[in-house]
């Protein structure tokens, strides 16, 4: 068996790389590539109510970088606007030909007890491994009380999680939305509902691009936009965040996570297992190069488990979850500094104007007599921001070394000049007079 | 090549095509992100014009193209040419830091020219707009790059500028001088139409200092002078014999050629020599093979290190055909009415100086093109100081008479540069706010 075989909300995968709910699994052909691809699952693009939706044409905005590397997508794109019974009878086909690969169903509906009941039945009939409730649809179905509608109002959220939950044997995913003030307020809604897992994060809102020449947001459908679901690389730091969040929550961490947002490569995915991931969705990559991305994922995936000693995904899940705290937990008596390695540096002068502009002028620019220009940080006025390791255009080249200062570790709450700091010694004397102290 | 070995009339003509193919979008694109953007970068200074190379390709990254072309005309209004026939592998291209860390630098030349087409071939209006009318008039000797440099940077100002050109057409060496597979379909007119959609400028064809002109005259008719007129004349080699037919100047066998539109019409010897060790030599050399000459042989009297062009065109002459032959001093020319013969000796050095070491060698030719140089000549120059046989300016590019500037090649800079031209021009146009208000403009 692969090393990669993971178990997610108590379903065996092969790998933990599923396709999330999205265009590339709305119907059997596509499903079937994405298996014969290497896929370990998918999350079938969401089911609704008969009739089906009616999509737009034109569906897709872009955030290309400068050079037209896309890092976000955003889209316009409702559920599936194929028959209910088209879906199912195909999923049932697809669970016969793949008996070991996972397929999920999606699905959203009206606020409606029996409606909700009865879809979720529905589709846990047709062979489902398990269901994931879309809950963040953030365009179109919202405005149809569905999607991000319901999964910005925690009541819902868990309202209707319980509902599917009363009807189902199978996990229960809950897809949450990005789009919130506080992520931890879903998940723990989620939870009550007695949801297995969540899934998250759902698409952020967005207006890609705005058109100059039509003077309209893209996608632009006869000469109008609206906002769209945003994802791609662009969004996974938001999406670790929010991973990170419900992992370390005393009142969440036990909820199984399906990792979604910019997940590209095997390292993408390892950092989400990293903080607590079981397995990763993925659709914007698979969508800008085609199902095969996941040869290298899997293939860098094992690798790195190889390099680090790690006999499974369970040996590192969950590793990085101790080491994400609060601001007033870190170490205010850390110090670094920047490092230049003049051997690599092509002396461009982007650090040093990056930190004379916009930091601390900690990195002097000298004519050098061959010619050339040394660039030297002064640590006397470095405070290690890291800002001109991330614009050096060199890997490597400038590198932060952690000073040996010989200090403590000290955190805001108890340093001196804060002036509502915990002051330990007194309140230690107090409870000895009171007696209270029984060390 | 057709299918029959034998040279068509396509093939020739094919020979004088794009030596460069110029960037399409997206390879202009790919090759911006190789930028790193450099603060106070080091092309900028290598640049004789001074072009802020890092914005102008931010510029095109940013698809602000227009804006990139006008960073870089702001400096040097002959960018496009000099796109296409600097040395840049000497200049900006070998200061980029690109080198370091990978090997090559960012391709400064295509880029500029990516910029400069887009502007040229939009036909737009011009893109920089004359300052006031100041009601100066200056007179400029010569339509080619200092020339032209300094109108179009006069005629910014506010000053009224009359070219006086000798040739029937302007642009000087970047009309009849540049290699024709450097200045493809038409270029240098191109350009100088650009130029002169600023205003304000005026040129007068067939204008001979010295013989329908005078100095003098324009002197007391102008309220400044800007002299760039170039090197006029050829050196020779000094032998018996070198009015055989068949032996010309390279400077001329490379005019005719790029006023010819149809190459395969010119005539080209079998065996052609090139003597000299330049640019010119280089690029005479390459344009007689590629008009099908059997050997062209290019014979320089010292080593490859001394030549005056650069590895890169030496390299280009090699992968042309050309046998570069080294250490080899012309000593005679021999034929009967037309050149059948050169006979070299070869040279060493010795002591430090250039000797010949007694041993002849014969190359059969029917062609021999000479590149060894041009000068000045001052013989029209009435009583202007002449130093080192070129005109000699002070530090504001002023001549040994004050409202007589002068720049480009005539001028002692030690460059033989088309971009050094266009600098000479530009800031002698600055300069002259000296001579015509009394006050110097601060540099641009």
């Amino acid at each position: 068996m692969s090393k990669l075989a993971c178990n997610i909300a108590g379903i065996d995968s092969i790998n933990p790389f599923w396709l999330a709910s999205a265009p590339p699994t709305d119907k059997y052909i596509n499903v079937v590539r994405a298996f014969e691809a290497g896929w370990g699952g998918v999350v079938w693009k969401t089911l609704g109510i008969d009739p089906p939706v009616i999509n737009m044409s034109s569906r897709y905005g872009v955030h290309h970088d400068r050079s037209r590397n896309v890092i976000g997508i955003n889209n316009i794109e409702l559920i599936t606007d194929r028959p209910l019974e088209t879906n199912l009878r195909e999923i049932e086909q697809i669970r016969k030909e793949w008996p070991d690969r996972v397929i999920i169903g999606s699905m959203m509906a009206p606020l409606d007890e029996k409606t909700w009941k009865e879809l979720a039945i529905k589709i846990a009939n047709s062979g489902v491994h398990g269901i994931e409730l879309n809950l963040g649809c953030p365009h179109g179905m919202c405005e149809r009380g569905m999607g991000s509608a319901i999964g910005q109002v925690p009541e819902l959220v868990e309202q209707t999680t319980r509902w599917v939950k009363e009807v189902v044997d199978i996990p229960v995913f809950t897809k949450l939305t990005p789009n919130i003030t506080d992520i931890l307020v879903a998940a723990e809604a989620a939870k009550r509902g007695g949801a297995d897992a969540v899934s998250l994060i759902n698409t952020v809102n967005s207006i890609a691009t705005v058109d100059l020449d039509l003077m309209a947001p893209t996608p632009t459908v006869d000469g109008k936009g609206t906002h769209g679901g945003y994802c791609g690389a662009a969004v996974k730091p938001i999406a670790l965040h929010m991973v990170g969040e419900i992992a370390r929550n005393p009142d969440t961490h036990n909820l199984q996570i399906s990792a979604i947002g910019g997940i590209e490569t095997w390292r993408d995915a390892a950092e989400f297992i990293a903080l607590g991931a079981s397995g990763v969705q993925v659709c914007t990559a698979a969508m800008l190069y085609g199902f095969r991305i996941v040869d290298d994922m899997i293939a860098g995936l094992e690798n790195f488990l190889d390099e680090k000693g790690y006999a499974s995904l369970a040996a590192f899940q969950g590793k990085a979850i101790p080491n994400v705290v609060n601001w007033n937990e870190l170490n205010i008596n850390f110090d670094t500094k920047a490092f230049i390695n003049k051997d690599s540096c092509i002396e461009c002068g982007r650090c040093h104007i990056a930190c004379e502009d916009t930091s601390h002028q900690a990195i002097t620019m000298q004519e050098n007599a061959s010619g050339g220009r040394d660039f030297v940080v002064v640590d006397d006025e470095c405070v290690g921001c890291n800002l001109c390791k991330h614009v050096c255009p060199v890997p490597e080249c400038i590198e932060m070394r952690p000073v040996d200062n010989g200090l403590p570790v000290l955190t805001w709450p108890e340093h001196p000049k804060n002036p509502l700091r915990v002051d330990i010694v007194s309140t230690e004397n107090t409870l000895a007079e009171t007696g209270e102290n029984h060390e | 090549m057709s299918t029959t070995g034998k040279v068509t009339i396509d093939d020739i003509n094919a020979g004088f095509g794009d030596l460069h193919k110029p960037y399409n979008k997206s390879q202009a694109l790919l090759e911006a992100s190789r930028c790193t953007y450099c603060f106070d970068a080091p092309c900028i200074k290598a640049c004789p014009t001074g072009i802020d190379i890092p914005t102008f390709i931010h510029q095109i990254r940013t698809q602000n193209v227009k804006g990139a072309a006008k960073t870089i005309l702001s400096e040097n209004i002959m960018g496009g040419t000099c796109a296409r026939a600097c040395p840049t592998e000497v200049l900006c291209e070998r200061a980029c830091v690109r080198h370091h860390d990978q090997g090559k630098p960012v391709e400064i030349g295509l880029l500029q020219r990516y910029a400069v087409d887009h502007l040229l071939d939009s036909s737009e209006e011009h893109p920089f707009v004359r300052a006031t009318e100041t009601g100066k008039n200056i007179a400029v000797v010569g339509a080619g790059p200092a020339g032209l440099s300094c109108a179009h940077r006069a005629a910014l100002l506010g000053h009224k500028v009359t070219v006086f050109e000798a040739k029937p057409k302007p642009g000087g060496l970047n009309e009849y001088g540049l290699a024709a597979y450097k200045m493809v379909d038409d270029f240098a007119q191109k350009e100088v139409d650009f130029l002169l959609g600023i205003g304000g400028i005026e040129i007068i064809y067939e204008q001979y200092l010295g013989q329908n002109l005078s100095l003098d005259t324009l002197r007391s008719k102008y309220d400044a002078v800007f002299l760039g007129i170039g090197l006029g004349l050829c050196n020779q080699l000094g032998l018996e014999s070198e009015n055989l037919s068949g032996v010309y100047d390279a400077i001329d066998f490379i005019e005719q050629l790029r006023q010819t539109n149809d190459k395969s019409t010119l005539s080209v010897g079998q065996n052609v020599v090139v003597i000299g060790g330049g640019n010119t030599a280089i690029d005479a050399a390459i344009q007689a093979k590629r008009l099908g000459a059997k050997n062209v042989t290019l014979a320089y009297r010292r080593g490859e290190e001394n030549m005056t062009a650069t590895d890169w065109e030496i390299d280009l002459a090699r992968k042309n055909g050309v046998d570069v032959r080294l250490w080899l001093s012309p000593i005679e020319l021999s034929g009967d009415a037309h050149v059948s013969t050169i006979t070299f000796e070869q040279t060493t050095i010795e002591a430090g100086r250039l000797k010949g070491t007694g041993e002849h060698e014969k190359i059969e030719t029917d062609m021999v093109l000479k590149a060894v140089g041009q000068k000045l000549n001052a013989s029209v120059l009435s009583d202007i100081v002449i130093e080192r046989g070129k005109i000699k300016i002070n530090d504001k590019y002023q001549t040994s008479i004050p409202s007589v500037y002068a720049g480009g090649d005539c001028i002692d800079t030690g460059e033989d540069l088309t971009v050094q031209s266009v600098e000479d021009g530009k800031r002698a146009a600055h300069a002259m706010g000296h001579t015509l208000f009394g006050i110097d403009f601060k540099e641009v």
